[in-house]
Parts: C-alpha cells; sequence; structure tokens
C-alpha cells in the first residue's frame, strides 16, 4: 500500500450548517454550505485529521480524479496521496472549498435565503478567521476535536496560522508555506490592480453582473493576468518563454502580427480562469488577503500572537518567491522562536516563484515528507499508550 | 560529535534550559539534550540533507547562514548558546561568538585544537597540512577556513574580555590523557570551552 501514488477518483460532497454563523465584519450567515473532498481513512479516535486550506484561486478538489476522463489531477496532487508527503495511508485529508468561493460552497453566487436571489456584491466581506470558524464546524460534522495539522501555502498558510491561535487546543502541528503575517504595501498594491481591472471592466456592473445576464470577463482575465506575473519568477519566465516568437517575424519586408510566447501563455491563463472563477469572490479573496494581519489583535505584536499557539510549526519558502518572499517567512519563524514555540524552517531554493509551492521539488518533498512522518508517528506513539493505559 | 565530549558539554547546560545550537549538524545534540536535559532547544544549520535529519528526528531546526548574522535573535533569549565543531568554519569567528555572548547568557565552543601535537607533527615530520580522521579535509577542498590552538583561542577570549568559566580537552589518544590536563595546547584534540560574557 506504500508506494507513490493517487488518491484515484474521489467525489465531492456538500455539508450543509444551519446554526448561523456570525462574522467578523458583524453580519451573520443564516446558514451556508461547504464543498468538501475527503482522502484516506480516519482512525478510530479521529486523530489523524489533516487539513488542507486553499489558496486565493483554490477549491476543494485538491488530490485525485472526478473521473477517469479528467485531464488533470487535484490541485495539490504532488503532495496528497498514498506514499506523499501528506500521506493518504497515515492521514485522513479534509479539503474544502472556502466561504466565499465559487467552487459549490455558499458564496457571491450563492442564493441570498432572504431576497431569493443571488448575493452578488452584497455577499458580506469575511476575514479568515471566518473560515476557521466554518472550518471548526465542519471538523465538528466529521467528528475531528483536533487536527493532526492544518496546512496551508499562501493565502491558506494564514488561514493555518489564524487556526493554531483561534484554537490552539485543536491543531497539533501548523504548516505554513509560502506565507506571511500581514501582506506588504507592494502586494496590496498588486491586488488593487487586480480589483481595479475587474470593477472598471463595462461587464461588472458594479458587482452584479448576474443580474445583467452578463460576467466581466476581460477584467477578471486582466486580473488573473496581473496575478499569474507575480507568481511567477523573472528567471522562471526567462527560461520558460525567453523571447520567443509564437507567430510573426522581425524579418525586414515581413509585416503582421507579432506575437511572444509569453504573450498567448498569459492570454491563455487569463480566459481559462476568468470562464471558471467569479469576479466578485475574488474581490473578496483578495480583500481577505489584504486585511490579514496575524498580530492586528494582539499589540502588533506576534511573539505575543504566537505564545497563545499549542502545535509545533514547520515553515517553509522559496527563494525566488518574491510575492511572499524567505523574508516573510522568517519574520514567522522568528516570532515563533521568541515564543518559545516548536518550529522548523526551511528555505527551498527553486526559481519557480510564489507557484514553487504547489509544484514537484524534490528538496520541498523531502523536508516536507520528513515533518509529516514524524506527525504519523506521534499519533502512532499517542494511540500505542492510550491503547496501553486503558 | 564524540560521546566523552558530548558528556562534557552536557554538564553544564540547565535543566529545562533554553538552547541554541549554531551549525547543528543532524540535530543529535539537541535531541540528546532533549532527552536528558529536557531543554527547549533550537538548532540552526545550511546544510539540505542535514536539515532534513533534524526534521526527521523531531528537532526544531531554522534554515540560517550564520555568517549573515544573527541580528534577529533577542539579547539574553537563551540560556546558552552552543556551536561544535564549526567555529573553524566560520567567515569571521570572532564576530559570531560576540553574537552567541550578546544572544546567550553562556556559550559553549567546541574546536579541534591545531596546537595538538598530532597537528603539529603532521606538519613538521610530513610537512603538509594535517588531515585527521575527524578533519578528513584537504587544504584546498576544506571548509575548515579559521583554524586555532588553544593557545589562539585564549588570546582572543582576553581581547574580547570573554570570561572562561570551564574548559575541557578531549583526545582519542589513550597515551595523550595524561598528559592533556598538564599541557593542553600540545596534548588536547578537542577544545571544549564554556564562556559568558
Amino acid at each position: 500500500m506504500d508506494q507513490l501514488g493517487s488518491v484515484g477518483i474521489v467525489s465531492p460532497q456538500l455539508f450543509k450548517f444551519d446554526e448561523p454563523l456570525e462574522l467578523a465584519c458583524g453580519r451573520v450567515l443564516s446558514g451556508y454550505e461547504l464543498m468538501v473532498e475527503t482522502y484516506g481513512e480516519l482512525n478510530s479516535d479521529a486523530s489523524n485529521g489533516v487539513l488542507i486550506c486553499h489558496a486565493l484561486s483554490g477549491h476543494h478538489h485538491a488530490a485525485g480524479y472526478h473521473s477517469e476522463d479528467e485531464k488533470r489531477p487535484g490541485w495539490w496532487d504532488h503532495y496528497i496521496g498514498p506514499g506523499k508527503p501528506i500521506d493518504t495511508n497515515h492521514f485522513f485529508v479534509v479539503a474544502l472549498n472556502n466561504l466565499g468561493g465559487c467552487h459549490g460552497s455558499t458564496g457571491p453566487r450563492s442564493i441570498n435565503p432572504d431576497t431569493g436571489k443571488a448575493w452578488g456584491r452584497e455577499f458580506p466581506p469575511l476575514r479568515a478567521r471566518d473560515w476557521v470558524h466554518s472550518q471548526s464546524r465542519l471538523a465538528a460534522k466529521l467528528g475531528i476535536r483536533q487536527w493532526a495539522a492544518v496546512i496551508g501555502g499562501s493565502l491558506g498558510g494564514m488561514n493555518a496560522m489564524r487556526w493554531a491561535l483561534e484554537y490552539p487546543e485543536r491543531v497539533r502541528n501548523c504548516v505554513v508555506i509560502a506565507s506571511a503575517m500581514k501582506l506588504s504595501a507592494q502586494n496590496i498594491a498588486f491586488n488593487e490592480i487586480a480589483r481595479r481591472a475587474i470593477t472598471t471592466d463595462p461587464e461588472f456592473h458594479n458587482g452584479d453582473y448576474l443580474k445583467y445576464n452578463s460576467l466581466p470577463r476581460n477584467g477578471l482575465a486582466l486580473a488573473r493576468m496581473i496575478g499569474h506575473v507575480t507568481y511567477l519568477s523573472d528567471e522562471l519566465m526567462g527560461t520558460r518563454f525567453g523571447r520567443e516568437l509564437r507567430q510573426g517575424s522581425f524579418e525586414r519586408g515581413l509585416e503582421g502580427p507579432i506575437e511572444f510566447q509569453v504573450e498567448s501563455y498569459l492570454r491563455y491563463q487569463g480566459d481559462s480562469f476568468s470562464g471558471s472563477f467569479d469576479a466578485n469572490t475574488y474581490l473578496l479573496m483578495t480583500k481577505i488577503l489584504d486585511y490579514f494581519d496575524l498580530a492586528r489583535e494582539y499589540n502588533h505584536d506576534p511573539v505575543q500572537a504566537f505564545r497563545h499557539a499549542l502545535s509545533k510549526f514547520l515553515v517553509i519558502s522559496f527563494s525566488s518567491d518574491w510575492r511572499f518572499s524567505p523574508q516573510r517567512s522568517e519574520e514567522i519563524v522568528n516570532a515563533l522562536v521568541a515564543a518559545n514555540r516548536d518550529v522548523s524552517y526551511a528555505r527551498i531554493e527553486s526559481d519557480l516563484g510564489h507557484d514553487a509551492f504547489l509544484l514537484p521539488n524534490e528538496r520541498y518533498e523531502a523536508v516536507f515528507s520528513a515533518y509529516m512522518q514524524g506527525v504519523a508517528a506521534d499519533i502512532r506513539t499517542e494511540r500505542a499508550n492510550s491503547r496501553g493505559g486503558a | 560529535m564524540l560521546r566523552l565530549d558530548l558528556d562534557i558539554l552536557k554538564q553544564w547546560i540547565a535543566r529545562s534550559s533554553r538552547v541554541l545550537d549554531l551549525g547543528c549538524g543532524d540535530g543529535t545534540l539537541l535531541h540528546s539534550l532533549k532527552q536528558s536535559h529536557d531543554i527547549e532547544g533550537y538548532g540552526l544549520e545550511i546544510d539540505a540533507a542535514q536539515i532534513t535529519a533534524c526534521i526527521a528526528k523531531g528537532v526544531n531546526v531554522i534554515e540560517t547562514d550564520i555568517n549573515q548574522g544573527l541580528s534577529h535573535f533577542g539579547d539574553d533569549s537563551f540560556d546558552t548558546v552552543v556551536m561544535t565543531y564549526s567555529l573553524q568554519t566560520l567567515k569571521r569567528p570572532d564576530k559570531t561568538i560576540a553574537e552567541m555572548l550578546r544572544i546567550g547568557k553562556e556559550c559553549v565552543v567546541t574546536f579541534p585544537n591545531f596546537g595538538s601535537i598530532r597537528a603539529r607533527s603532521h606538519l613538521v615530520f610530513k610537512g603538509r597540512m594535517p588531515v585527521t580522521k575527524q578533519l578528513s579535509w584537504q587544504w584546498y577542498d576544506t571548509p575548515n577556513i579559521h583554524f586555532c590552538t588553544v593557545k589562539d583561542f585564549e588570546a582572543l577570549c582576553r581581547d574580547m574580555n570573554i570570561r572562561i568559566l570551564n574548559r575541557e580537552f578531549t583526545t582519542q589518544h589513550s597515551p595523550d590523557r595524561q598528559l592533556k590536563g598538564i599541557w593542553p595546547n600540545l596534548f588536547g584534540e578537542t577544545a571544549i570551552y564554556h564562556l559568558s560574557k
């Protein structure tokens, strides 16, 4: 069973929550739904649950395939599966589409029960802590009192750290990859450019595009193109595309359009994204990123914040990631050390930029696997001890 | 790290104290101190394979280039800062020792004594740079760029106003064991120093 492999064919499940959820903004959601996928088996004492927190454009489909015909597996399939770092032979892995998302969970595209119409721009603004609270109810439904690990990259890393602070006794390990305690001004600026691209698209209709039966495709595509450039490194774009032409020529006497490979690549990325993602969700998610500040309510002191955590931490960064640079991760690590929390940190050499956290990398896999094997070993030890004591 | 060196070093570590290990290797020392002294420990390491080995042991390890400075650690934020067999690999050992004494209330430093008779005779009789079992590199590929003798090290301590709380010397050669107490710079192969400001 230990061979490296895929979790195979998986099907998402919709979980309904009827209890009202009070949000950080003060508004209340009378109920909500979360689209969830799980991989592996929950053990009898429910101690092997692992929560996967997705990034800006992520969703519940983190591993495996929905059908034989699906071309690409879930977004983190490199790292979730039998024999992989998040080993489904040991862990019961829970991946969900976060509240506010557009892949089946309650979000701007869902029906507002008060009006009978899609929420659209009326959907309440969310914070990472709202995700944590909604996820905590999901944990309760699954019978998981304490996560063996809460894991996330980028925005998902913020979600994971918030878990460790909101419910310290319910997180044994917190894995924070290519993330930050708060965004820099430059980062917020990129998000604002992306939002501006969406909101100035004439098809946006002030967020009510669904009422007008339209979609701000251009704006959303442009937002994604901007984002995508910042997720890659200059080096990677140089090696992958260089100045290669997709069509046309600079030869004298030749007319006709000239197109660089990188232009066509970006256009493809933008177009495919704008066809599958909701513009209001994009605005909402980028705002959650911008507003996140781990230590805001701890006197802006991250050391004080992390003193509330009880979990162990693994922090990973990537050398060429300039959107969530290694320095941001090192700030997390320094605060954890000063707060006397268990933490390990690896700065992975990679030229893949921010996207490196999703892609294969031998050293990243080795570090991640070594840590998660320790988590699995701790579960085995604890179970053996409790059996011995019983 | 040799068993004997480890036992000596352990006497100077307080139970349940906070320990920072510079150049912690595969985490053996911190793992052992965690078990014997229930310490809260962190290791700094730069080598990828060693970092993975630490994580596999459950030892806290933080990828750090010690030569880039340690300014992110607060003054007196650790009870003891340890550095075993890494002094000679540093770009500026004096600056790192100053940092260790700023971060830690006390420090433990171990290094190979280049004044030992084994090292001296290698140079005198063979006319070659010393190559020993513990330091098996050739001069051109060695990461050990700043060797010193016991006398050199103590001169540096004097210059930097560092207090030597304890010092011990070990050797793997049994005839030298009696003599290292009397003449450490000649018969001690490994020097182990316990320091404070």
